[in-house]
């Protein structure tokens, strides 16, 4: 039964919402099976797209096609009642006057599903999960991890052809977290509808998804598999979530691209206006004097702070003009150099560590 | 007189003061309460209680009374919790003013309220008129008025408490039934109407004790006719005049059944 039509033809969306006086304009498409995630800083959109894919939130303009039926476009608005969408949120949102086999049950019963069936289909559904000893257990008896379980079989008893996950781990304590994410990893797997995740946890995001999709005020600024984006961010809030050094720049001779921190050197980047140049943390060597020798992109640096990670510290720099780098050395060269914050270095990369590619 | 601006350590009688300055009004405040009510036990013949609430008025009475607070209840939650989860979900002007025509009953005068009632259901009423000519069916002075003018003047205590109950469910609630395919019905029967249960048992609570004390709206629209629309208040009141043993008796038991439901809220519902 579970996904008998199961979205054959994917998620196909054009979504333009307005909630307050925030609007967004944003494209999602998945191919059936496919976990996309949506991420993107704290008022970024997220969320409203979420709704407007449920129904939640009326569309001004656009489409969602899912499995090959339209949830919505210029004529006509399914109702949510009667699209196919799962929906769990961080908060596990169970009906506290149900038990979990209750809450499981609620929607298929909704639908109209006999209760033999229904029965059935909990059991099942509680099963995969791992959870099938919770059933006769109210919301109130469960903890936090085990509600969000019974919440996920929740959303997954109907059956949906598009399940919103809507920061599903953000609440939970970080050991509980990694359970659930591999419960949902591995639910996931057997899922054949298409799955949108929403989340601000690079974490959730790299282990769960097959294609990322980034927004900033209600634009997309990037999609791409999770590599593409690891490999060549194209905003400072992505490049951030995949830890790199990203800058905006403009090539004008080969081998040379100026940005904000000055003309950085690429050796064999041939490409000629705007582009995006990006360095690993891990690639920014320090040191009290300005380096000499091989061909690096050195420049003088003020630490604005430093956080120990284990034997490595994560430093944060800024130019003159305030702009940021971020190093990752050694915790022993943080005692050798003496940084803290004020402390004024330089900071160098190889060229041959810079990656530069075309905005 | 006594709220100077000395430390309270500048001396004793000072703070005795004030607290003496509010404890006397608020004794008499309590005092005005409980006078009446325990005159009302001091006065009553206990041994020959049930003696007098044998007489002949009393029964026909509290039988009316249960049948039509109980009739009031039941109508109150047949269609006051479907308006009270509507009121609770409305947004905009129009829900504003619904409530407010609604809460209108709880401040108006109950005999304002029995002659709006017989303007409406009377002989020459709104509703009455084409109701007696069409169908040939008279709503004044008979048991259907007396539930009439109980619902209301005691519904709309009740859609108020339910309603209250009714905001307090998240609405998130709401959105995930929806998206597990429930209709609103739904979603109000399973989701709703559970999670307001405590609200919905003291606002039912608040509507019968409202409907048991009705008076005033009674007495002008379904008028004071024993075995018919005498209701427990009514007969009080009547029988004050010819056999006052028998009116303190059922006032005695009015008092306890209200103390009981009193009682019951404050156990379960009511802090």
């Amino acid at each position: 039964m579970a996904g008998t039509s199961g979205g054959r033809e994917g998620l196909d969306a054009h979504v333009v919402a307005t909630r307050g006086t925030f609007g967004v304009d944003v494209t999602v498409r998945a191919a059936p099976g496919e976990v996309l995630a949506v991420l993107g800083p704290n008022g970024s959109g997220k969320t409203t797209v979420l709704h407007a894919l449920a129904g939640l939130l009326p569309l001004e303009e656009g489409h969602v096609h899912v499995g090959g039926r339209t949830w919505a476009g210029p004529q006509h608005a399914l109702d949510p009642a009667s699209r196919r969408t799962g929906l769990l949120l961080a908060d596990h949102l169970l009906f506290p006057h149900l038990t979990a086999a209750g809450n499981v049950g609620f929607g298929p019963r909704a639908r109209g599903m006999p209760g033999t069936a229904v029965a059935e289909r909990v059991t099942t559904e509680l099963a995969a999960l791992g959870i099938a000893d919770l059933a006769d257990r109210r919301p109130g008896g469960l903890s936090h991890g085990q509600a969000q379980r019974v919440a996920l079989a929740r959303a997954l008893a109907t059956d949906p052809h598009l399940l919103l996950l809507d920061e599903p781990l953000a609440a939970l304590d970080p050991a509980t977290r990694t359970d659930v994410r591999a419960t949902l990893a591995h639910r996931l797997a057997a899922y054949d509808g298409v799955t949108v995740l929403v989340t601000h946890d690079p974490l959730d995001a790299l282990t769960l998804a097959d294609r990322l999709v980034f927004l900033e005020s209600g634009r997309v600024v990037q999609e791409g598999t999770p590599s593409e984006v690891v490999d060549r961010p194209r905003s400072r809030y992505v490049a951030q979530v995949v830890g790199l050094n990203l800058y905006a720049g403009n090539a004008t001779a080969v081998d040379t691209v100026l940005t904000a921190l000055g003309p950085v050197v690429t050796p064999g980047f041939a490409h000629v206006g705007a582009t995006w140049v990006a360095f690993a943390p891990s690639a920014v060597s320090l040191f009290p004097e300005r380096p000499e020798g091989s061909p690096r992109n050195t420049w003088p640096l003020t630490v604005a702070a430093v956080e120990l990670l284990g034997r490595l510290a994560r430093v944060r720099l800024v130019d003159g003009a305030g702009h940021p780098v971020v190093a990752e050395v050694t915790a022993a060269s943080v005692t050798a150099l003496r940084l803290h914050p004020g402390t004024t270095v330089w900071a160098a990369v190889k060229a041959s560590e810079v990656t530069a590619y075309p905005a | 007189m006594s709220i100077d601006s000395r430390p309270a350590s500048a001396g004793v009688a000072s703070p005795l003061r004030s607290r003496t300055s509010l404890i006397v009004p608020a004794a008499v405040g309590v005092a005005l309460v409980v006078v009446p009510l325990t005159a009302l036990l001091l006065r009553a013949d206990w041994a020959a209680l049930p003696q007098h609430l044998a007489a002949p008025t009393v029964w026909p009475a509290v039988r009316l009374s249960l049948v039509t607070t109980t009739t009031t209840v039941l109508i109150s939650l047949l269609v006051g919790t479907p308006l009270a989860w509507l009121l609770a979900r409305a947004t905009g002007r129009a829900a504003t003013w619904l409530r407010a025509v609604l809460t209108v009953p709880l401040v108006l005068p109950p005999v304002v309220g029995g002659v709006a009632l017989l303007l409406a259901y009377g002989r020459n009423g709104v509703v009455g008129a084409p109701l007696d000519e069409i169908l040939g069916v008279t709503i004044p002075f008979t048991p259907v008025a007396v539930v009439l003018a109980e619902v209301f003047v005691a519904m709309p205590f009740y859609v108020v408490a339910v309603e209250g109950a009714m905001r307090q469910v998240d609405r998130r609630y709401d959105a995930l039934a929806a998206t597990l395919g429930a209709s609103p019905w739904h979603t109000f029967a399973r989701v709703a109407v559970p999670l307001a249960t405590p609200g919905i048992a003291a606002g039912a609570a608040l509507a019968w004790a409202r409907a048991l004390g009705e008076f005033g709206a009674t007495i002008t629209f379904a008028g004071n006719f024993v075995g018919t629309t005498q209701t427990a208040p009514l007969a009080v009141y009547t029988a004050l005049e010819q056999d006052p043993e028998a009116a303190i008796a059922l006032s005695v038991v009015m008092l306890t059944v209200s103390v009981v439901v009193l009682g019951a809220l404050r156990g379960r519902w009511v802090r």
